[in-house]
């Protein structure tokens, strides 16, 4: 997490707005986050955070009626916040910057067999000729583990189940060899035997192409066995940041705690859940202040007046919360998620997992 | 452990089909667990495992092709009298997954909480209705000026907070929930979760709990049951099964859940499980009782294998 390492994507204090019968919607506030080259970044947040706003505009995908009311995305010099036209964003969208959505179905032609889908992004991006391209698809579809990759190359998407599609988007992505794979929650439609398959498969693949990765999603258990970084989102602001192990270990925004504290593998069973009181603000509104507040137990009278700046916990860890500020009280977090890795591995231990390496049935059991 | 409690609902040799002849698709067999009174019973399994075709059975939307279902010691499938289905439509109370496909659109909250006490005349007066209206409204966390506004002004946790009023406005002894908190924020689960506790606390409801997600069915359900491609392969108290699973697909299935903690995550590998496994051409599966209220869905060959490991480990 060197700060030597290239940036491969700068984005300076974007903010997007949509216009939704005669209002403004604020989506995304003066955000400002850097991709580093080779890293897999995972930008957590809950359904409105606007984490899939903030990733289609590195693609020019917003919606008709949203647009980039300021600030600038800088991808390998080229400015991408000027981009306007479909034509500009040929050369990046899809063959340097490619997107995979969470439900593979919508991603796919159905009336198109598998392999051909694969094949035409490879003749069109790549410029190969038609039988190279087939070679090539089934190649891919190897890699993404299709077992018998050559027999269902003329299959149709419907002849595929879910995680199949999945790695057949997947294959149709890297098809163009992308630098960057943005991966919005491309999970959360699969089940958890198929999630961690295709977890799995996008970690081998980035080691072997060497691709950078957002990977957005909503799941800590997820994140916290894929990122390397993690942003999280909040009311279309980024709250904090840092590595996997600052984010878990060492949170300092009070929305993080209480992400934190509301995994159910932390509940004592027949006890509460720890619940996070109230709803995410209104983005029509403009938020005065902090946009967690309101929901904040651990929040002061200055976060209800001004809007607090990012101050720097270490090297890669920045928080936007006042609590990190010299005049603030001491505020520990909240002790639920104190010594998070003790309490973590004392319940996976209490469920058989730790034998699980050694082979599964011949382990002993206390 | 069992005899101590009273069994509630009860399904013996559950058979559900679609089709017949030739296309006929058993989409559930051998199905039998018992649910008890006031306990949270979950049914785990992926998608296409048929988890939601046996809750759909329960309240009668499913026809079941063998088998019965025994709720309050009386059999509900098959054919029953309208008088007894309709004092079971009541009894049985369903909280779907989708709040937001589930709640009729052009209804006022008012109207869609008070529907069944209409269709049953659970209520005096209207004074009556309106007070008991407002009463699960404030239980559920909602406000009364919301009462005359329509679904979509709400967000999905408050939808869903809807769906629950609706269902235990009357007084039901069981609740199907299937999934009812796989569509709704991190933040606000817990929410949704607390309040299906409450009402377990304050009333003694019993629920059966449909999902896949094993972090969160851990801490809500008492006894758990992993169905695959149609069979309950395992059933367990819940600390029993996390802590010693003993079927290959519980095993695989608790290996797949993400772990929220990095340095666990990472070093940690999810166990494949292949179906191909068995050898169950000969020796034929049974469902076993392998510990005392522990099943598991084995062949004699198994079993033996299975008691051997748990009389190794002392367990037996």
């Amino acid at each position: 997490m060197s700060e030597e390492r290239k940036k491969i994507l700068e984005v300076d204090d974007l903010s997007v707005h949509f216009h939704v019968r005669g209002q403004v919607l604020k989506a995304i506030h003066h955000v400002s986050m850097d991709l580093y080259e080779g890293e897999v970044l995972a930008i957590v947040g809950e359904s409105g955070s606007g984490k899939s706003v903030l990733t289609k505009t590195f693609t020019g995908m917003l919606e008709e009626n949203g647009e980039i009311a300021g600030g600038t995305i800088v991808y390998n010099g080229k400015h991408l916040e000027e981009l306007k036209k479909d034509k500009q964003w040929e050369g990046i969208r899809g063959n340097e910057i490619a997107t995979i959505f969470q439900d593979p179905m919508t991603s796919l032609d159905p009336i198109r067999t598998i392999g051909s889908q694969i094949a035409e992004v490879i003749v069109k991006h790549q410029h190969k000729s038609k039988a190279e391209a087939k070679k090539l698809a089934i190649d891919l579809m190897n890699r993404t583990g299709i077992p018998n990759a050559a027999d269902r190359y003329n299959e149709y998407p419907f002849e595929y189940s879910g995680g199949m599609r999945q790695r057949i988007v997947i294959a149709v992505a890297l098809a163009c060899r992308p630098n960057i794979l943005i991966c919005d929650e491309p999970t959360t439609a699969l089940d958890v035997t198929i999630q961690a398959q295709i977890l799995d498969l996008i970690k081998d693949l980035q080691k072997e192409y060497g691709f950078t990765v957002i990977f957005i999603t909503h799941d800590l258990g997820v994140v916290a066995s894929i990122a390397d970084r993690i942003a999280v989102m909040y009311s279309g602001r980024i709250i904090e940041y840092g590595t996997c192990d600052e984010i878990f270990y060492d949170p300092k925004h009070p929305y993080t705690w209480s992400l934190l504290s509301s995994l159910p593998q932390l509940a004592q069973r027949g006890g509460q859940l720890y619940s996070i009181p109230g709803t995410p603000p209104s983005l029509y509104k403009d938020i005065v202040g902090d946009a967690f507040a309101p929901r904040d137990p651990w929040a002061m009278k200055v976060d209800f007046k001004a809007e607090p700046p990012f101050f720097k916990v270490t090297d890669t860890h920045y928080a936007k919360t006042w609590l990190l500020d010299p005049r603030a009280p001491k505020t520990e977090k909240p002790e639920l998620i104190q010594n998070l890795h003790e309490r973590m591995s004392e319940v996976m231990s209490a469920s058989h997992l730790e034998n699980l390496d050694l082979g599964g049935k011949d382990s002993d059991g206390e | 452990m069992e005899n101590k409690k009273d069994v509630l609902l009860s399904l013996k040799d559950l058979e559900i089909s679609f089709g017949a002849g030739k296309d006929k698709f058993v989409a559930v067999q051998d199905v039998n667990f018992d649910i008890f009174k006031g306990e949270t019973f979950s049914l785990v399994g992926e998608s296409g495992s048929g988890k939601t075709t046996i809750g759909r059975a329960i309240l009668g939307i499913n026809s079941t092709s063998n088998g019965t279902i025994t709720f309050e010691g009386q059999q509900i499938n098959g054919k029953i009298s309208e008088k007894r289905k309709h004092e079971i439509e009541r009894k049985i109370q369903m909280i779907f997954q989708d709040p937001s496909a589930s709640l009729n659109d052009r209804a006022t909250v008012d109207y869609i909480i008070s529907e069944g006490l209409y269709n049953y005349g659970l209520f005096d007066s209207e004074e009556d209705r309106i007070k008991k209206v407002r009463t699960m409204l404030e239980e559920v966390g909602l406000l009364p000026e919301q009462l005359y506004r329509y679904p979509h002004e709400f967000s999905g946790g408050q939808r869903q907070r809807i769906g629950i009023a609706r269902a235990l406005i009357m007084e039901p002894d069981l609740v199907v929930a299937d999934e009812p908190i796989s569509a709704l924020d991190v933040s606000i689960r817990a929410q949704v979760l607390n309040l299906l506790k409450k009402f377990q606390r304050e009333q003694g409801v019993t629920y059966l709990f449909i999902a896949h997600d094993l972090s969160v069915v851990r801490f809500i359900s008492d006894r758990i049951a992993v169905i695959r491609a149609g069979r309950i392969l395992e059933l367990a108290e819940t600390e029993e099964l996390f802590t010693n699973p003993i079927h290959p697909y519980t095993e695989a299935l608790l290996s797949a859940v993400p772990v929220p903690d990095p340095q666990l995550a990472k070093t940690r590998k999810s166990y494949v499980y292949d179906p191909n496994m068995h050898h169950y051409e000969t020796d034929k599966p049974k469902f076993v009782e392998i510990k005392p209220g522990h099943f598991v869905y084995c062949n004699e060959e198994e079993e033996a294998r299975y008691k051997k490991e748990l009389h190794e480990q002392g367990q037996i």
